[in-house]
């Protein structure tokens, strides 16, 4: 099968173009830059629709990795790139007469604020303030439903905090702060978090993919993808920062300050205009604050998936991950 | 008339609304609003008929649960909800104006009618004329007359006094206003907007007022004579009967459920403990609907003679033989450590047989029932055993239920009698626990309320009561509450003498035995058995504060061969014992503690302390005892072995036998075991088995299955496995469950490896998030930490070990100081309100410790 992944400079596009590689398949990536990375790549911006009707033209199947996170930026560029980028992945795929598309997205489309203990990905819902990712992301998921059909089977997989080595999102952002000594848990860090290790994220791509032939009960449904083995959450910031070799004592902030700070930052960045993400925003504070975690059956019975690296022995991938960066360093 | 959207706002499908015109008794046509659902062929009709203020949809759920099998059919009372207002109809005219819609709807047998409050005579007046027709009767928080012994409830007769009448119940809103008050808090949003809402105005009113002035209270009262002719009627009832009752009813009291159940004595009857007045409508409180569909399911189209015969053990040697045997014995029957009161068997017989004629002369007659409020007692084992003689019904409730569950375990055995001491007597009659009974003083008739007291019956020369046979009622005693509230156990006699046969068979006890009873409500087995008994110096609502000395000193009042212990106590015994052996100790040949799992940590100490004692450990449960058994010996076999899961109890006594159902198997379809090694469901059977619960028919009918050659079976609520020899192994609750993704784990096996890790001696098992996807978490018990998350060392190594030793995956570790416990064992835990805990802490709330 020839497959186009696009946004291919992510980590989680690499990772799951290797797997698809690795059995077989063709692969074709789309970003804006060239990556070392030795597949045919077609360059340009997912909001560009004649570089995305050529990349999609010359596959059978695409899975659409490119969006625009974080909470930087205007509300007309996350709107452009993750809803009308979308829409160009979703409008070639029916143009080429594409045979299935796996669109990813993330469980905050369905959820804000409220503590998630054992959920189904519930659908997308739209008319959020502020948060431009999850309100964009959760208008693309709209918008592949409506097209899903007999004929072009989109599967909506939403990943749930995804790390592993070489992870810059959650990993890195928690070992940096924790080598400033300025790492803080919202909370008393009991919240039950589920994560997902990057190549169990990876391998619900390719199985969603795999599954998304016509008359399958996964077509136009979302799926919430996550390792099932929710930590409390100091829990799992320690194993991060033990596999990056990093001491940790974070400090405790209560949730209800961390959102109120987490809200403040997040404006203040928006008004100076600071490029770079900054340390502390409501979302995450909200996504560590409270439990999230999620009811892995879904999955498991209509995509036939399951989670294959546990936690723990992500956690030993992650430091020997290190281990090798700091010894390259040291040589 | 309610608009469809009100209808459907309130949860009622606008097409079970219309509207008939029936000519009445006076040739005038009316009016009718009524509720109507049902399928083309119906097994049967149900009518329902409500009281006041209320209208049809207090029928909503049964109209909803029963109308897809059933045609349900719900009528508005004239004057009432949405039906015609008329002039004044009294009782009679409103029994013949049932009669007149129902015929206008051509309601055709089989009938069940279906009634609540004032709609209860209503209906019966209909149901008793009915003939062939009626199949069945349901009577919800109603009454057909004045208990004897009490008046008519206050509120009610305030109602019902002349000018306040008119003003609360027509002028104003107070009547359906303070109904509807006493119910607020069991009442969804909906259900209050549709009971209030035919009543808006006064001119919606006036029958609410002439409803109440129709209430009888005076035999001159027009409606009288009519009304008591229902309350007579009823008791020639020979269709199937349902109570169903809102325990927290301020104006149908307890008693009036009473009054009922004598008029219809083969009536079933089940209890709401945390419902009201309005019980239909209570539907998070009292599922009315739901216990009428299982009822109707086993009743419906039967007369109450093909009803399932009640199983009656053989004849047998009567509870009280053994003490009778030893009448003229002079050696001590019974030791007090706390008083050093002594007794001995002649003059407790001597008191027994004296109390049985007393209360035979007092009035008490066979199936009364005493609540027995005497601490553990000489006088308590005198007043027990002269009940038994004298045919009556013990109700004995222990202290280890706490004050309100021993309120409400009371107040819900409806009992004739009350023993007492003074202050205990006094608490009954404040908080009225037992309305319209007669009390009986322990000691100094300190209480004005007594009528007589126990040392005065002890004296009675009455003629001796006829004895009790092995199928009459005998007891009441209560389960732990550790699961939710205490329920009644009821036994007959000779179920009692065949758990005392036992008993008396598993341990070779003899009448040269004598026992300490540390766990003081089993020093009622004393005298049955024939041996002294006595029970140690300690509070007996905390058993667990046992010394070693204590009980030494106990052992060598009596020179006692047979211990009884709560793990509680055990455990506090071997924790205050001295580090050599006692030799007050040393002719103790017999150790049982039960109630609870027992460490053999606590066991092995204990044999230690005890050197010529065989340890034992019986297992059962309130509802059936003693259902198997083992010993020191025979676990150290078993705790080696590598496929151990969960705590071995051991093999089934002589006389009872064991199966193993499938987890969630439907107790309404033939029992099946399962396979040796399979876990599941623990289901026992005994000739000393309870014949069942008390007044909660629902919850009985759940815990009695049949299997297919019509045995009856005990479902114990715990979870095991049978092992290829036989033996029976605990792994928790059914309730208890862990119900992950992949599939259930039990609590037991999980905690029995956690706690095999060094310096965790207590520990639950609890799961968190929604059934079927649960996570595992672990609580350990540490008094030295706060309460939260445990450590990262501490979490990664029962993590391992959990995994290694069960497969199980556990989420998170959790600190304790103290895991809640119940208060009559101080053993067992209360893994549902940790969860409660648990769940909130792992959510990312904060943490409040669990009680």
């Amino acid at each position: 099968m020839r497959v186009l992944v696009t946004g291919g400079s992510s980590l989680l596009a690499r990772r799951t173009a290797e797997q698809l590689l690795a059995r077989g398949d063709d692969i074709t990536l789309l970003q804006r830059h060239a990556v070392a990375f030795d597949v045919a790549q077609v360059l340009g911006d997912v909001r560009d629709k004649a570089v995305v009707d050529r990349a999609v033209g010359s596959c059978d199947a695409v899975i659409h990795c490119a969006a625009k996170v974080g909470v930087v930026g205007s509300w007309s560029e996350y709107r452009s790139i993750n809803v009308g980028g979308t829409e160009n992945v979703v409008d070639a795929a029916r143009r080429h007469g594409i045979s299935r598309v796996v669109h990813v997205s993330t469980p905050s489309v369905a959820h804000e604020g409220t503590a998630l203990v054992g959920v189904g990905a519930t659908a997308a819902a739209t008319g959020r303030r502020g948060a431009f990712y999850a309100e964009s992301k959760a208008l693309a998921e709209q918008l592949v439903c409506a097209v899903n059909s007999e004929v072009l089977p989109i599967v909506t997989i939403r990943p749930h905090l995804v790390w592993g080595p070489g992870d810059t999102q959650l990993v890195g952002r928690i070992v940096e702060r924790a080598r400033a000594g300025r790492l803080a848990l919202v909370g008393d860090g009991c919240a039950l978090i589920d994560s997902t290790y990057i190549d169990n994220a990876a391998s619900a791509l390719v199985a969603a993919l795999d599954a998304a032939v016509p008359g399958a009960r996964c077509n136009g449904r979302a799926y919430v993808i996550a390792n099932g083995e929710p930590r409390p959450v100091a829990e799992l910031i320690a194993g991060i920062c033990h596999a990056a070799g990093v001491d940790v004592a974070p400090r405790h902030v209560p949730r209800p300050i961390a959102l109120a700070v987490g809200s403040v930052i997040e404006r203040a960045w928006a008004m100076l205009h600071i490029g770079a993400e900054p340390p502390l925003t409501r979302f995450l504070a909200e996504q560590l604050g409270t439990a999230h975690w999620f009811d892995p059956r879904p999955a498991r019975d209509d995509l036939g998936w399951v989670p294959t690296v546990s936690v723990d022995d992500g956690l030993i991938e992650l430091a020997a991950w290190f281990d090798s960066r700091s010894g390259r360093r040291s040589t | 008339m309610p608009t469809a959207v009100e209808l459907a706002q309130w949860g009622i499908d606008p097409t079970w609304s219309r509207t008939i015109a029936v000519v009445d008794a006076t040739g005038v046509a009316r009016q009718w609003h009524l509720l109507e659902c049902g399928p083309t062929d119906p097994i049967a009709t149900i009518v329902c008929v409500h009281g006041n203020p209320t209208w049809s949809y207090l029928w909503r759920s049964v109209l909803q649960r029963l109308g897809d099998r059933y045609r349900v059919v719900a009528v508005d009372q004239l004057g009432m909800g949405f039906s015609e207002r008329t002039a004044p109809r009294d009782f009679a005219a409103r029994v013949a104006d049932l009669t007149a819609v129902f015929a206008a709807l051509r309601i055709e047998g089989p009938v069940v009618t279906v009634g609540h409050d004032w709609g209860g005579p209503i209906s019966l007046g209909w149901a008793l004329a009915a003939g062939d027709r009626l199949a069945g009767v349901v009577l919800c928080n109603t009454g057909v007359a004045v208990p004897a012994g009490r008046r008519a409830p206050w509120l009610i007769r305030l109602a019902a006094t002349g000018p306040v009448t008119d003003l609360v119940g027509r002028r104003t809103r107070a009547f359906v206003e303070g109904t509807l008050a006493f119910s607020r808090r069991r009442l969804d949003g909906p259900a209050r907007a549709a009971l209030r809402a035919p009543y808006r105005g006064a001119h919606d009113r006036p029958a609410i007022a002439e409803f109440v002035a129709d209430v009888p209270f005076g035999p001159s009262h027009p409606s009288a004579a009519a009304v008591s002719a229902v309350a007579e009627g009823l008791r020639s009832l020979r269709t199937p009967a349902l109570v169903l009752w809102g325990a927290l009813d301020p104006v149908f009291g307890d008693d009036f459920a009473h009054d009922l159940a004598s008029r219809i004595p083969h009536a079933d009857v089940h209890r709401f403990s945390g419902a009201g007045h309005l019980s239909p409508a209570e539907h998070g409180s009292a599922d009315v609907a739901g216990v009428i569909d299982a009822w109707l399911t086993d009743h419906v189209g039967r007369s109450a003679g093909d009803l399932a015969p009640l199983t009656h053990t053989a004849s047998c040697t009567p509870i009280w033989a053994a003490l009778a045997a030893r009448a003229h014995d002079t050696t001590v029957a019974y030791a007090d450590g706390r008083t050093g009161e002594t007794v001995s068997f002649a003059e407790l017989h001597e008191r027994v047989t004296g109390i049985a004629r007393g209360l035979a002369e007092q009035g008490v007659m066979p199936g009364d029932r005493v609540a027995l409020l005497v601490p553990p007692s000489a006088d308590l084992l005198a007043a027990v055993y002269g009940c038994w003689r004298a045919g009556a019904v013990t109700v004995i409730a222990d202290r280890g239920l706490g004050v309100r569950g021993l309120g409400r375990a009371v107040r819900a055995a409806r009992v004739d009698w009350v023993i007492g001491p003074a202050r205990a007597l006094a608490a009954a009659r404040a908080l009225r626990w037992a309305p319209g009974a007669r009390f009986i003083a322990v000691g100094r008739a300190g209480s004005t309320a007594a009528e007589t007291t126990l040392e005065a019956l002890s004296r009675s020369q009455g003629a001796m009561p006829i004895e009790p046979d092995s199928s009459a009622p005998a007891a009441v005693l209560y389960t732990s509450g550790a699961t939710g509230p205490a329920k009644g156990v009821r036994y007959r006699h000779g179920q009692l003498a065949a758990q005392r046969d036992a008993l008396a068979r598993t341990y070779a006890i003899t009448s040269d035995d004598r026992l300490v009873a540390a766990f003081a409500p089993f020093a009622l087995y004393g005298p049955a058995l024939g041996i002294t008994s006595t029970i140690p110096a300690v509070d007996v609502t905390h058993p667990g504060s046992l010394t070693a000395n204590a009980l030494a000193e106990a052992v060598e009042a009596v020179d006692a061969s047979i211990v009884f212990a709560s793990p509680a106590a055990l455990a506090n015994v071997v924790r205050t014992a001295p580090l050599t052996a006692d030799s007050r100790l040393a002719h103790v040949r017999l150790v049982l503690s039960a109630g609870a799992p027992v460490p053999i940590a606590t066991l092995r100490a204990t044999a230690a302390l005890c050197p010529s004692a065989e340890v034992h450990t019986p297992y059962g449960m309130t509802e059936c005892l003693p259902v198997a058994d083992i010993d020191l010996a025979a676990l150290e076999t078993v705790v080696a072995c590598a496929a151990a899961r969960g705590v071995c109890v051991g093999v089934p006594v002589a006389g009872s036998t064991v199966i193993v159902a499938p987890l969630g198997f439907d107790a309404q379809q033939p029992l099946l075991g399962e396979v040796v090694g399979v876990t599941g469901e623990v289901l026992v059977r005994a000739a000393w088995m309870s014949d069942g619960y008390d007044q909660i028919w629902r919850t009985q009918r759940d815990a009695r299955p049949v299997d297919s050659e019509g045995l009856i079976w005990h479902r114990s609520g715990d979870v095991g496995h049978l092992d290829i020899d036989g033996r029976l192994w605990i792994e928790g609750r059914s309730v208890h469950v862990i119900h992950t993704d992949l599939g259930a784990v039990t609590p037991v096996p999980v905690e029995v490896a956690v706690e095999k890790y060094g310096g965790v001696v207590r520990s639950a098992a609890i799961g968190v998030g929604p059934v079927g996807c649960q996570q595992l978490v672990v609580v350990v018990e540490d008094p030295d930490s706060d309460d939260g998350l445990a450590d990262a060392t501490l979490t990664a190594n029962l993590r391992e070990i959990v995994a290694r030793e069960t497969g199980s995956r556990v989420a998170a570790v959790l600190r304790v100081c103290a895991l809640p416990v119940d208060i009559r064992h101080n053993t067992k835990i209360d893994r549902t309100a940790l969860a409660t805990w648990g769940a909130r802490v792992l959510a990312g709330d904060r943490a409040r410790r669990p009680r």
